[in-house]
């Protein structure tokens, strides 16, 4: 049942990607990156990390998103033009990626042992309680650098979008 | 057809992560609009906290956790200064085309 299930939204996040790399519009990118981060957050749960997976959904699929999918509007991006692309990196692209990709999986088989796989509720560490622990005890001083991170990013944002930069 | 193990292998999990991540290049590379390459950039970036989430599986511990919950908060501050960064270009030059901002380049 595990595998299925890992099977379907692995499925579903590749398909995504791919759709994300060849589409030409990029509200339609935006819209398959969701999926991706949908289906990654499926994925989370059947690790045991419901905290992550629920974070994945509000903070990437919700705002973040929110946020693309706002500029893509403002900014009323329209189709890609399709330029000539040299002709080693259309021939020659997707055989490297494919074999780039056998490597590493051939390289992953390989380390990690078949044997030991992914049970659905035996990671129980993944709720809130225990990542609040660990991030108000040994990870308490990155946390609170994070907020400073924050602000700089909200101030930054405002200096650059009230223009008059050049 | 052989039959589906009852646990899935981890090795899954880093490929999937794997695949993620070359598409996300594969995609910073070829795309010519600036807000496709950004968004390229988000899937490598939730392809390695896949990884995160999966080693932490395996050693038991919830350090990965706790490091994508990091990474997740530094995408959502790199999205907000870089769509105000390309929000600006497009103000000062009418163009999404990542080949036509190539002042720094020349």
């Amino acid at each position: 049942m595990d595998s299925i299930l890992f099977l379907i939204f692995a499925a579903i996040a590749v398909a995504c990607a791919v759709n994300l790399v060849l589409q030409k519009h990029p509200i339609s990118s935006a819209l398959s990156l969701i999926g991706v981060m949908g289906s990654l957050a499926a994925l989370y749960l059947l690790l045991g990390g419901e905290f992550i997976a629920a974070a994945q959904l509000i903070v990437y699929a919700g705002a973040i998103m929110v946020l693309f999918v706002f500029v893509i509007m403002l900014l009323n991006a329209g189709t890609e033009n399709v330029e000539h692309k040299r002709l080693w990196s259309r021939y020659l692209g997707v055989p490297l990626l494919v074999a780039l990709l056998g490597f590493v999986g051939y390289i992953v088989q390989k380390v990690l042992p078949l044997s030991e796989g992914v049970r659905f509720g035996t990671f129980r560490n993944g709720s809130p309680l225990e990542i609040g622990k660990a991030l108000f005890t040994s990870y308490l001083l990155p946390f609170e650098v994070t907020s400073v991170l924050i602000l700089v990013a909200i101030l930054g944002a405002i200096v650059l979008a009230r223009g008059e930069v050049d | 057809m052989p039959a589906l193990p009852s646990s899935t292998p981890l090795s899954w999990y880093l490929i999937l992560s794997a695949i993620l991540f070359a598409l996300g290049v594969a995609g910073f590379l070829f795309r010519r609009n600036i807000i496709t390459v950004f968004m390229s950039i988000e899937l490598m970036l939730n392809a390695v906290n896949l990884s995160f989430i999966t080693f932490s599986y395996k050693l038991k511990q919830v350090d990965g956790h706790i490091f994508s919950f990091f990474v997740m908060v530094v995408a959502a501050a790199e999205a907000a200064v870089g769509l105000a960064i390309i929000l600006t270009v497009f103000k000062n030059r009418q163009t999404l085309e990542i080949d036509e901002v190539s002042s720094l380049k020349d």
